[in-house]
């Protein structure tokens, strides 16, 4: 009989309130109050966090790198999103 | 005697003993999180001792370190628990054993923090964030262990059977607990052991366990009587300090 | 995948690497750096884990509770750097049971370092400031190595192994401070642990069959040799400051390259260690593979019990 090891957990850190939370690393655990409770003895032993989240890895869907070109690459060329496209005349300071 | 004193040193030397319990599964876990989480317990009970040892250091007066008591009393002046210095075993014994005594600190420290005397208060109310954390990991490691797997129940049930008798200690009372009672020092422990219970067989409860019945009861540790697993403990804990005595390290 | 595909995306990735690009877990990767990495971080994972064992030896025989407080941390952080080394690898599609495994059938190795007994306080002292030392000099490097997930668990590694030197440091230089029975047991630690150190930079550049093509993909900065020499002309002054005298009639300045010389390691005794030879090897692995066994009714209970409440919820 194969042992059944527990499953990977993914855990996201916020490091402080105002921020967004931020991968951090993996762990092992059974359940997702476990998966809480290593993250903090795991990855926040000097106070690195005020919240964790935790979820299992096989429930998270990445990207697939090789499509990058067709999903970042358009959004290279739309620069009318940013600010410093627009000409503001002078003496208008704060816009 | 001196019963702010010896109430300081009993509480001390529960964190002590069971920290340094705690601290022989460092590297020893079931699996890496959790002996990462056992030795934060660990970690959490030498600081309160070395809290607690300060202050009866102070209120002794007679200058006698936290170290000097920590590592320098002969095995009748410890005053832990019994419950305390019981062997490990497996990790349900540790876990058991962790479980029985959080359960009975938390409501402890709730009512210390309203202690007359600012220093217990300012450790009980440091030491009671820790030890809520403490009882909810024993407690959700009893329910997954007992409600888990037949193999798991059984095991964690001998633990219970084991480690039952030495639980009427927790609510030991003498002429020290009286006397502190009496000038607000401790509040009333009164309702601390029906909190207890309470809680303790709603977990139980949740864990498919049952309590065992006739059940001799194991008291003296509070008088320094102690079962024989304590002077192994401290020929370890006091190897360096008694082979090489007065040094610096 | 046709051959000018792989050698075309071998090129892209070769680029990355040249450009100082992090490689991340979902690029394509030559199956060799896969290996590579898998080796390396696994065999890191496991140094970090077994190193908890020498360590560990001293836990309940602390002398005062300052030591036995920043030793269980010390310990504890150890477990952390493992468990992120681990994590690193599992990105890579090595999971973690089978390369815990593979170190408990001795297919895997680990840094013979941790082979050598803990036999005084002393111990203490030598392991975190020379082992841990040498431990640095070989990651801070690793900060930068191409494999994203590597280089992140080292930046974790590194920031919080800063106190692991220092507290090993303390503990000498309180020893070389205090009575001569201190002293002594200072002095012999520091004799036993000074070789095995220099070993833990791995075999002489001409002799390390990994370093050249570690190199080239960014994964090494530096080789054994230029690590180790790194290291004697940190750690000599050191010694030298506290009174420790160095275990090497051969050790001298040399002006001219401006670098400490040293004398010849016992390479032999190196590869009996390796090999398994060394005084501890069975008792560490052995200690592992009990604390994994004794460990597995725990964690069948954890399952079992989560996959009951998934089916209370459901119904």
């Amino acid at each position: 009989m194969t042992k059944k090891e527990w499953p990977l957990w993914e855990v996201f850190i916020r490091s402080k309130q105002g921020l967004s939370h931020k991968h951090v690393g993996s762990l092992r655990a059974a359940d997702s109050e476990m998966a809480i409770e290593n993250a903090r003895d795991v990855y926040t032993r000097r106070s690195e966090g005020i919240s964790i989240w935790v979820t299992e890895s096989n429930n998270l869907f990445a990207s697939n790198p090789s499509d990058a070109d067709s999903l970042y690459e358009p959004s290279d060329s739309k620069v009318y999103r940013h600010p410093t496209f627009y000409d503001v005349p002078d003496g208008i300071e704060h816009m | 005697m001196n019963s702010l004193f010896e109430y300081v040193l009993r509480l001390g030397d529960d964190s002590l003993i069971v920290g340094h319990r705690l601290s022989e599964w460092c590297g020893h876990g079931p699996i890496l999180e959790e002996d990462i989480a056992m030795t934060n317990l660990s970690l959490d009970f030498v600081g309160q001792a070395t809290a607690l040892y300060e202050y009866a250091s102070e209120v002794e007066g007679k200058g006698r370190s936290a170290d000097d008591l920590a590592f320098l009393r002969f095995d009748r002046e410890y005053k832990n628990l019994i419950l305390l210095e019981q062997p490990n075993g497996d990790f349900g014994m540790t876990m058991m054993r962790q479980f029985l005594f959080d359960a009975y600190r938390k409501p402890l420290f709730e009512r210390l923090i309203n202690s007359t005397d600012a220093t217990i208060s300012a450790i009980a109310a440091k030491s009671l964030k820790e030890t809520k954390y403490h009882l909810k990991h024993s407690s959700e490691w009893i329910i997954r262990l007992g409600d888990g797997t037949e193999e798991s129940h059984n095991r964690v049930q001998e633990s219970l059977d084991t480690l039952w008798r030495y639980t009427s200690e927790l609510f030991f009372e003498d002429d020290v607990d009286q006397e502190l009672t009496l000038s607000g020092v401790i509040p009333s422990m009164e309702g601390i052991k029906e909190e207890w219970s309470a809680y303790v067989n709603k977990v139980l409860d949740l864990a498919t366990l049952t309590i065992p019945t006739n059940n001799w009861e194991y008291e003296g540790g509070r008088l320094g009587m102690h079962s024989e697993h304590l002077g192994y403990i401290l020929a370890e804990l006091q190897y360096m300090q008694r082979a090489y005595p007065g040094m610096e390290w | 995948m046709k051959e000018q595909d792989i050698s075309r995306l071998e090129q892209i990735f070769q680029e990355k690497i040249d450009n100082d690009i992090k490689i991340e877990p979902r690029d394509w990767m030559p199956d060799r750096y896969r290996q590579t990495l898998i080796r390396q971080i696994s065999q890191h994972a496991h140094s970090e884990i077994v190193g908890m064992l020498p360590e560990g030896n001293w836990i309940t025989r602390a002398p005062n509770l300052r030591r036995k407080a920043v030793l269980l941390a010390k310990v504890q952080d150890e477990a952390g750097h493992g468990l992120y080394l681990y994590s690193a690898a599992e990105t890579l599609g090595a999971d973690r049971e089978q390369t815990i495994d593979d170190l408990h059938s001795g297919v895997a190795k680990y840094s013979s370092i941790f082979n050598y007994p803990t036999i005084s306080w002393a111990d203490m002292g030598a392991i975190g400031w020379l082992v841990d030392g040498a431990a640095i000099m070989n990651q801070v490097p690793l900060c930068r190595c191409s494999y994203g997930p590597y280089a992140r668990a080292m930046v974790r590694v590194c920031k919080e192994e800063s106190f692991h030197q220092r507290q090993g440091f303390e503990i000498m230089v309180n020893l070389m401070k205090g009575t001569p029975e201190q002293k002594a047991m200072a002095q012999d630690a520091f004799n036993r642990f000074w070789w095995p150190s220099l070993m833990m930079f791995g075999p002489s550049d001409a002799d390390s069959k990994h370093t050249a093509q570690s190199v080239a993909w960014k994964i090494k900065r530096h080789t054994n040799d230029e690590l180790r020499q790194m290291f004697v002309d940190a750690t000599i002054p050191q010694a030298e400051l506290i009174g420790l005298t160095i275990p090497d009639k051969d050790l001298k300045w040399n002006e001219e390259r401006g670098h400490y010389d040293f004398g010849e390691i016992n390479w032999d005794e190196f590869w009996q260690v390796v090999k398994g030879n060394g005084p501890c090897n069975k008792d560490r692995v052995d200690t592992r593979r009990k604390a994994k066994e004794n460990g597995m009714w725990v964690r069948e209970a954890a399952n079992a019990y989560a996959e009951k409440r998934k089916v209370r919820k459901a119904s």
